[in-house]
């Protein structure tokens, strides 16, 4: 079992927040104590969205919160950029108290701070490529020769020179969401928001800016919260996943792990389809380094995606050294172990 | 049988009609008799407001005011104060445009006095000779849209001094220049007020909709006891009307913001402030663009209204040739404003849809070609001018100034067109107009008078019960009653019947040229060119074909109003059939329906509710135009607003009126609104 460990102080921490819309919310919250039966709730008119949630994200981590429609995902990212008010609970930006701050310094975290990345794009449709993208620049009061100058850069970035002065309708659903994407990194912010930002385009589009996005994080490393509907997309670009169910968290963990334990039978549905070899990688499977233990010449390393070595592993008799990074010795795997993972089935808690 | 059970709704109407009929035909006509007429209890009303409006204005709160040329004190009304510096300040800015356009002495002299300027004689600020004004127009379009743009602006100022009507357009350019922006203004902030505050909101909505459906006239009476008389009452008038369509604009468009839109704006870091103005006002542009040009539109209808009290221009001339019957020359004072109409609203759009170009590292003189360009026009054209002045020494200067009606003109072309159609059309045209009022419109008109006024509550209450319950019924019900209890209720009875002849007509001829034009997509193109067209002439506009046509009677009222409430009919039909999804079109094909089966079944079913829309509009329209109407001689209710204009006490008359032919539209709009909304619920459309 792989444990992540972060000796840094997290960059997001959300300790026990409830979201309930309705107008009674507050005063329900109080008379239960804490526990919430959403049921009783929309008896009373209100509706719960997020319930006692509390998850933290580290500096440079990945965490997707990954839940069906209603799930109540995105109304926790909404939570956690203060798009709506919190019912109940803390929040802690770098520290700071996000839920007490002065609506000044929330605007002065947000100029600097956050980004983020809606499913719809949300472009000004009155402004052109550039001029969206420079807009967070300029809502802060840089120059406009400055802020085009920067804008200039994240267009390349994301790969759209040549197209500045078109206008969002101008553009395909992809197109539209490297403008998203690069006016959310205009400011250079630490923590970057993205909210189903690849659900509203193509399958083969999706799949494009999926690996765009993975490019951009390797070159940039941000501390990401990403929201998604789509459990494949989850296990690709996670390095933890969240998964939510009727405003509460089922399971947070790592990718393999949700695959291997899923926690909860909601969380086993999801995982029931995936192919395991094209998810996991070779250490999710490894043994422990067994001196006793003949090891054939063959290597692989830890990170290797279990698919992509599994002919070469299956070739060998005896068991294949597992190395990290510095090509030291960390763990052994059999062909026996991939060919249960291949073709063991999917029964329970495999 | 079978079917009158299903439709409940059906059967429930037929049952009402049957129990209007009984009454209609049982009750006896006694002028005692309340279920026949309802005593005239509200008749004092007029009279009482007249009190109230004229202590506010002349007693109540006085306060002194300084009087510089008596140099004593002096006790005067708050009220009037109020009302007195503010017509003055509409007036000074109305008069400083016009004195830019057309020279003149009047703005100097608020800064100096006029015995400064008798003694000073050379003081006369000159006028902008016409190719100024015309040519920076011209630029002006070229700069914001292009050649296209520059060439319409070009034609139409070429029209307008050609033809000699360059002082009058000049004269209604100013006002409307005044009017226009400050409506705008005003809209936008009211309906951001009514964006952030539900409180606002509604307060406001009734406000508008009563502000909405009030004829045009009904307002220039108070407008007079508040501001006097003369352009910027006129201008007064033209905003407290146009400024509604603007506020409903804006509080749609805001409305429509895509929340995500403003969560970006919000991410991004805006103050409030900044997500109003650069974020949510940026985007709800469409909406409002709507809204400028209905503003546009509402100012050029206007220019011809509000010269009844006292604005000059287009709309003075073109009222005084309309009244002396001078056909060609309102003709060509019609397509001035129309063209002043066109052009303004393009140059607000094309400004609207203006681009930055932030690379363009331009060397002065490009930068600022347009400027540059514009001085050299001023320089040449004040050289020409110069040279005009001694060219035609004796004459007129053509290059400076064209005074009115020297230009061209095709009067006499178009008199002899209407003498001509008098000469051969004559016996035709009023045999139709003879056999439409003796066997259409007389009838009908009496059966409207003959409608026993608790018949026709249990007909509309009814109508009301049916589509939308005990609410719906109590609302339109209090509509009817306020014009039940004036004195003027067999007036409203006439408007009544004039309205429905005219709904009626536009409704069949507007839903059948818009079921054919929606069946092909060129047709459709053509047909909302042309709605589009039409709605940016000013209603007035309207009725100088069919007074040329049919001379001043029942009928030419009827058929301008036919024309013009015809196009939201056309409009909303099309719409609405052509909105109809593909699929179903596609469905119904696969389950072989013919072209009539597709429309009977598919579409007019399915387009219906937007359809209903259309017709609420058309009445609408034709409500305002059936008072217009009364211009050119109705007996409605029309003809009383018209009357209380020149009548020194017309306030309270022209205010009663106003809202009885308001709370007629009103109630309509609250039935068909209340039903459509039901419909397209039911279908699933939004």
């Amino acid at each position: 079992m792989e444990e992540i460990t972060h000796t840094n102080r997290p960059v997001i921490k959300c300790e026990s927040v409830y979201k309930i819309f309705g107008e009674n919310a507050k005063r329900l919250l109080e008379e239960s104590n804490g526990v919430v039966d959403a049921k009783k709730f929309l008896d009373a008119g209100c509706a719960v969205g997020v319930n006692n949630a509390s998850i933290e994200v580290y500096r440079g981590e990945m965490l997707v919160v990954m839940g069906l429609s209603g799930s109540g995902k995105s109304t926790l990212l909404r939570c956690i950029s203060r798009l709506t008010d919190t019912t109940s609970g803390n929040i802690f930006i770098d520290g700071d108290d996000l839920l007490a701050m002065s609506s000044k310094k929330l605007i002065e975290l947000r100029r600097n701070k956050m980004g983020m990345v809606f499913q719809s794009f949300a472009l000004l449709p009155h402004k052109t490529v550039l001029e969206n993208i420079a807009f967070p620049l300029q809502v802060k009061g840089q120059s406009t020769a400055d802020s085009m100058k920067r804008a200039v850069d994240m267009v390349e970035l994301v790969g759209l020179t040549g197209r500045e002065n078109y206008f969002p309708r101008q553009l395909s659903g992809g197109q539209q969401q490297r403008v998203g994407i690069a006016r959310s990194l205009a400011v250079e912010p630490d923590i970057w928001f993205l909210d189903e930002p690849f659900s509203a385009l193509d399958p083969l589009i999706r799949k494009e800016m999926q690996d765009e996005f993975m490019r951009l994080q390797g070159v940039l490393n941000k501390t990401i919260l990403f929201v998604t509907h789509d459990f494949s997309e989850a296990l690709r670009l996670a390095d933890r996943i969240a998964i939510m169910k009727d405003g509460i968290i089922e399971q947070l963990d790592t990718p393999a792990n949700i695959v291997l334990n899923p926690a909860t039978e909601y969380v086993r549905k999801f995982t029931e389809e995936v192919p395991r070899e094209k998810v996991l990688k070779i250490k999710s499977v490894m043994d422990p380094v067994d001196d006793s233990l003949e090891l054939s010449d063959l290597k692989v390393s830890k990170d290797a995606i279990i698919e992509s070595v599994a002919e070469a592993v299956l070739s060998e008799q005896k068991s294949v050294g597992v190395v990290d990074d510095n090509d030291v010795l960390i763990g052994t795997v059999h062909a026996s172990k991939v060919i249960h993972l291949l073709f063991g089935g999917h029964e329970r808690n495999a | 049988m079978e079917y009158l059970k299903k439709n409940i709704q059906l059967s429930q109407f037929l049952g009402l009609l049957a129990v209007f009929f009984v009454l209609y035909f049982t009750i006896s006509h006694s002028e005692h008799n309340v279920f026949w007429r309802l005593p005239a209890l509200f008749a004092p009303l007029p009279a009482a407001i007249n009190g109230a409006v004229e202590f506010l204005m002349f007693e109540w709160l006085p306060i002194e005011i300084y009087d510089a040329e008596l140099d004593e004190y002096e006790e005067s009304a708050l009220l009037k104060e109020i009302t007195r510096g503010f017509s003055g300040a509409v007036l000074f800015c109305i008069q400083f445009i016009r004195e830019l356009l057309l020279g003149g002495v009047k703005t100097i002299v608020a800064f100096t006095s006029w015995d400064f300027i008798r003694a000073n004689k050379w003081l006369v600020w000159p006028a902008l000779p016409w190719t100024v004004v015309a040519g920076g127009a011209i630029i002006l379009g070229y700069a914001l849209r292009g050649k296209g743009l520059a060439l319409l602006v070009g034609f139409s100022t070429a029209y307008i001094a050609i033809f000699g009507q360059w002082v009058p357009a000049m004269e209604t350019l100013s006002f409307v220049l005044i009017a226009a922006p400050i409506s705008v203004l005003l809209g936008l902030v009211f309906g951001v007020l009514a964006f952030k505050s539900k409180k606002v909101e509604t307060v406001l909505m009734p406000l508008l909709n009563v502000a909405q459906t009030m004829p045009h006239f009904s307002y220039l009476v108070p407008v007079t006891v508040l501001f006097g008389v003369g352009d910027h009452a006129g201008a007064i008038a033209t905003i407290i009307f146009a400024t509604p369509p603007m506020i409903r604009l804006t509080l749609l468009g805001l409305k429509k913001v895509p929340p995500e839109v403003i969560e970006a704006g919000l991410m991004s870091g805006c103050t409030p402030r900044q997500s109003m103005y650069r974020v949510m006002i940026p985007t709800a542009r469409r909406d409002m663009l709507i809204g400028i040009n209905q503003v546009i539109m509402q100012c050029l209808a206007m220019a011809v209204i509000a010269s009844f009290i006292g604005a000059k221009g287009l709309g003075f001339n073109l009222l005084l040739a309309l009244n002396q019957l001078r056909i060609g020359q309102a003709l060509e004072l019609g397509i001035c404003i129309v063209l002043i109409a066109v052009v303004l609203d393009k140059l607000s759009l094309a400004w609207a849809d203006k681009q930055t170009d932030y690379f363009a590292d331009l060397e002065f003189a490009q930068r600022h070609k347009y400027s540059l360009l514009f001085l050299g026009l001023f320089v040449v054209a004040t050289l020409l001018a110069f040279i005009g002045s001694i060219l035609f020494r004796d004459g007129i200067n053509y290059f400076y100034l064209i005074p009115h009606n020297q230009g061209i003109t095709t009067e006499n072309f178009w008199q002899a067109g209407v003498d001509w159609m008098v000469d051969n059309w004559y016996q035709g045209l009023q045999g139709f107009n003879k056999g439409l009022i003796v066997n259409v419109l007389v009838p009908m008109k009496n059966a409207y008078l003959g409608m026993p006024v608790s018949a026709t509550f249990l007909l509309v209450m009814g109508i009301g019960y049916i589509i939308g319950g005990i609410r719906s019924a109590l609302i339109v019900g209090a509509f009817l009653l306020f014009i039940a209890l004036t004195e003027w209720w067999d007036r409203a009875l006439i408007t009544a019947y004039m309205t429905s002849f005219a709904v009626i007509a536009s409704v069949i001829i507007g839903v059948s040229v818009g079921s054919v034009c929606a069946q092909y997509s060129l047709a459709t193109k053509t047909a909302l060119l042309v709605c589009d067209t039409f709605q940016t002439f000013p209603s007035f506009i309207y009725l100088i074909p069919v007074i040329m046509l049919f001379g001043v009677t029942d009928t030419s009222v009827l058929i301008a109003v036919i024309v013009y409430a015809t196009i939201p009919a056309t409009r909303y039909t099309i719409e609405g059939l052509r909105n109809v999804p593909e699929t179903l079109r596609e469905a119904g094909a696969m389950s072989g329906v013919n072209a009539w089966q597709r429309w009977t079944r598919i579409e007019l079913p399915l387009a219906f509710p937007h359809m209903m829309l259309g017709i609420n509009q058309t009445v609408i329209f034709a409500l305002f135009m059936v008072i217009i109407g009364a211009m050119i001689g109705t007996e409605d209710l029309g003809q009383f607003i018209l009357k209380a204009l020149s009548d020194k006490n017309g306030t309270g008359n022209g205010l009663m009126l106003g809202l009885c032919v308001a709370f007629i539209g009103l109630a309509v709009d609250h039935l068909i609104n209340t039903w459509a909304n039901q419909r397209k619920a039911q279908l699933g459309l939004t």
